[in-house]
């Protein structure tokens, strides 16, 4: 381990000068009590990028970003951000990024301004108050009292904080969390606006729609490691199938009493209202022999492929069920997202965790 | 914006003192609260003129004696009466006629039937012909400075010095913990000595209007006296807010709740209420535990408060007091500083 870090520190330092890398980590590793937190993590971060740390609650995103932001002290590994380190450059950086923490509740009887002014105040340089209320639009709620905010005005203001220093580095952390989905849509379009213009930003969060709609590149982290990595294209390519085919079904039988018809619960595609549907398994080898269809697995009862070619696999995936005897109850396709891209990757759902 | 507004020490001092004005039970504690409790004891303990002690005789020739004292109120009832009225308290001393003399029935432990005794047997002998052996006078003084509320504003002013610091950064400390400001302050750029600084800047400028305010109730309303310089008195004000303001940040440095920081709170300040002579003189608790009592800051504080205020006593020869403080404020803050959690 002494030689790994050495040999990369040796590869840090030489291209450690002003133009560094925004962010590049290395090795990185974080314990809390008995719990590994972050297990071994490489990454690195272009200029001008979106770069989205992606994956469930307790992953290690947020202790990833803490490191990152010099708040929490690695148990081992090296993090260089724009060339400098936190243990040297500690100063100078807290000048040169931008950060914008979970859960900050600024004092209620303060104005937006006035917090503002105060953040301002921190840097050497920086945008004007002015210019930091224009871009998180926050024009009107300029004399409120932060205790009259939305939510979403909240983390406008919050990242408008992390803005006035006109920072080369963005942190956000699970910048839409709690908010309505309008209010969510609001400030993706505030972040597209500073991707526009060419800050790089890093951000968490655990929507994988939000990743896919911000980010130029994500990694999906894990149990405190990268699991994947890449743009959301192609993390959706390496699962083999642009599209996913949900279905579920069951197995027509004659009904017994002649009570009155009861509907499935769904409005299936081959249901007879003499006929009861019954729960049952399906041959799943037939399925994955179909061309075009990638894997497949089953989750509470419903049963996903992966597919390419949507339009020739469905009509012989509806053919082989035929053939098997079962009826649907159900059946939907969706393009494939990052979250198909997780649930592969681990067999878990993001939003379980 | 101006050179002022971009100084991030300004900006912290400002928010704070913008953050208390706009707090309205932090109004009433620190500028109502005190002036309450000035009137209230005020009221309690004015000065009345000497009182006239009730006392019954069982003889109109006794009776007559005791009411030519002008302490005393005489009136005349036969035994039975008499003692009835003494043990509900509506006299102090019944004077009983017996063969050959006088007997004075009374209470021994209570100090105003004491007195009665005193005054009564006084009245009786007098009136049965003595005369004094010595000739003497009585100079009366009604001394402005020796009166209880001038013993206690002084006290009043320590203790809510005190209060208002501990209580105003405690509690800011805690909450901005809580809700995380602290950790996002020091994820910016901004000092940190800055942001424990600004507590006690804004803490200065706080006292000058708490203490303003207070004192010139205390002198209209009272007539309070200011026997030693001002300046001096505003450099006591300053160290013992500065002291207990470090004592605060101390408390606080490390509580995570509220309860826990009010709890802390208390144990801090509640044997200075007792033991550092806000209401009654410091000198009365046994010598054993005087050191203790002495080296507490709000012991040293109201001391050098009522030695300027009552005694008009010079800075220098108080430089004890000065060092008390001065020590209570430095060790603490370099303490809390040093284990402070920010987040």
């Amino acid at each position: 381990m002494v030689d790994s870090i050495s040999s990369m520190e040796k590869l840090a330092s030489t291209t450690a000068s002003r133009g560094g890398p925004p962010l590049r980590i290395r090795g990185l590793k974080k314990a809390f009590a008995d719990v590994q937190a972050v297990d071994g993590l490489d990454l690195e971060v272009f200029p001008g990028e979106c770069f989205g740390l992606l994956g469930p609650n307790g992953a290690g995103k947020t202790t990833t970003i803490e490191i990152c932001e010099g708040l929490t002290e690695p148990d081992e590994g090296v993090v260089e951000l724009l060339g400098l380190r936190w243990e040297t450059g500690a100063k100078e950086l807290r000048q040169r990024i931008g950060i914008q923490l979970q859960e900050t509740q600024f004092p209620d009887k303060l104005t937006v301004e006035e917090a503002l002014r105060l953040f301002r105040s921190f840097y050497r340089q920086g945008i004007s108050v002015e210019e930091s209320i224009r871009t998180a639009q926050l024009e009107e709620k300029r004399k409120a009292r932060i205790g009259g905010l939305s939510g979403g005005q909240k983390q406008r203001l919050a990242m408008a904080t992390a803005l006035v220093g006109d920072p080369e580095l963005l942190f956000l952390d699970e910048p839409t969390t709690g908010l309505d989905p309008q209010a969510r849509r609001h400030l993706w379009d505030l972040v597209d606006g500073l991707k526009r213009a060419g800050r790089t930003i890093i951000l968490t969060t655990h929507y994988m729609d939000e990743a896919e709609r911000l980010c130029d590149r994500v990694a999906i982290m894990d149990h405190g490691k990268v699991i994947a990595l890449g743009t959301p294209q192609q993390l959706i390519a390496s699962i083999g199938g642009e599209d996913i085919v949900e279905f579920a079904v069951c197995a027509a039988k004659e009904k017994t009493t002649a009570g009155p018809s009861t509907r499935p619960p769904y409005g299936g595609l081959a249901q007879d209202d003499n006929q009861e549907c019954v729960p049952t398994t399906v041959n799943v080898e037939q399925l994955i022999e179909i061309d075009g269809v990638q894997s497949h697995r089953v989750d509470a009862g419903l049963h996903q492929l992966s597919v390419s070619e949507l339009h020739m696999a469905v009509p012989r995936i509806f053919a082989a069920l035929e053939r098997q005897g079962l009826h649907l109850s159900e059946f939907r396709t969706h393009s494939a997202t990052l979250e198909d891209v997780f649930v592969r990757l681990t067999g878990r759902n993001l939003r379980d965790e | 914006m101006n050179k002022l507004e971009l100084s991030s020490l300004y900006q912290l001092t400002m928010v704070r003192f913008r953050l208390v004005l706009r707090e309205p039970e932090a109004i009433f504690w620190i500028f109502i609260f005190p002036i309450l409790l000035a009137i209230g004891l005020g009221i309690a303990f004015r000065n009345r003129p000497a009182d006239v002690l009730p006392v019954g005789a069982t003889t109109q020739q006794l009776t007559a004696a005791l009411a030519a004292d002008k302490g005393l109120n005489a009136a005349e009832m036969d035994e039975v009466t008499g003692v009835h009225a003494l043990a509900t308290g509506r006299i102090l001393l019944l004077a009983v006629a017996r063969p050959g003399g006088v007997e004075y029935r009374y209470d021994d432990t209570n100090p105003d039937a004491r007195n009665a005794r005193l005054l009564a047997d006084r009245a009786i002998q007098t009136a049965a012909g003595r005369r004094d052996a010595v000739a003497t006078q009585n100079g009366l003084v009604h001394e402005v400075g020796s009166r209880y509320i001038d013993f206690v504003v002084p006290g009043l002013l320590g203790m809510n010095l005190m209060g208002s610091a501990m209580w105003g950064l405690g509690f800011s400390i805690v909450e901005g913990r809580q809700k995380k400001l602290l950790k996002r302050m020091v994820a910016s750029p901004m000092p940190k000595w800055q942001y424990l600084m600004a507590f006690l800047l804004s803490r200065l400028a706080m006292l000058v209007i708490e203490v303003v305010v207070f004192l010139s109730f205390a002198r209209i309303a009272f007539g309070v006296p200011f026997r030693g310089p001002l300046w001096q008195l505003a450099v006591f004000c300053v160290l013992t807010s500065l002291a207990f303001s470090a004592l605060g940040l101390l408390v606080a440095s490390r509580a995570k709740t509220m309860e826990a920081v009010s709890g802390l709170m208390n144990l801090v300040m509640l044997p200075m209420w007792i033991l550092s002579g806000v209401f009654f003189s410091a000198s009365r608790f046994p010598n054993v535990i005087q050191p203790f009592v002495q080296a507490l800051p709000l012991t040293a504080a109201i001391d050098a408060l009522r030695g300027n205020m009552l005694q008009g006593t010079e800075l220098a020869q108080m430089a004890a007091q000065m060092a008390i403080l001065l020590a209570w404020f430095a060790v603490p803050f370099v303490v809390a500083l040093k284990i402070f959690r920010w987040r």
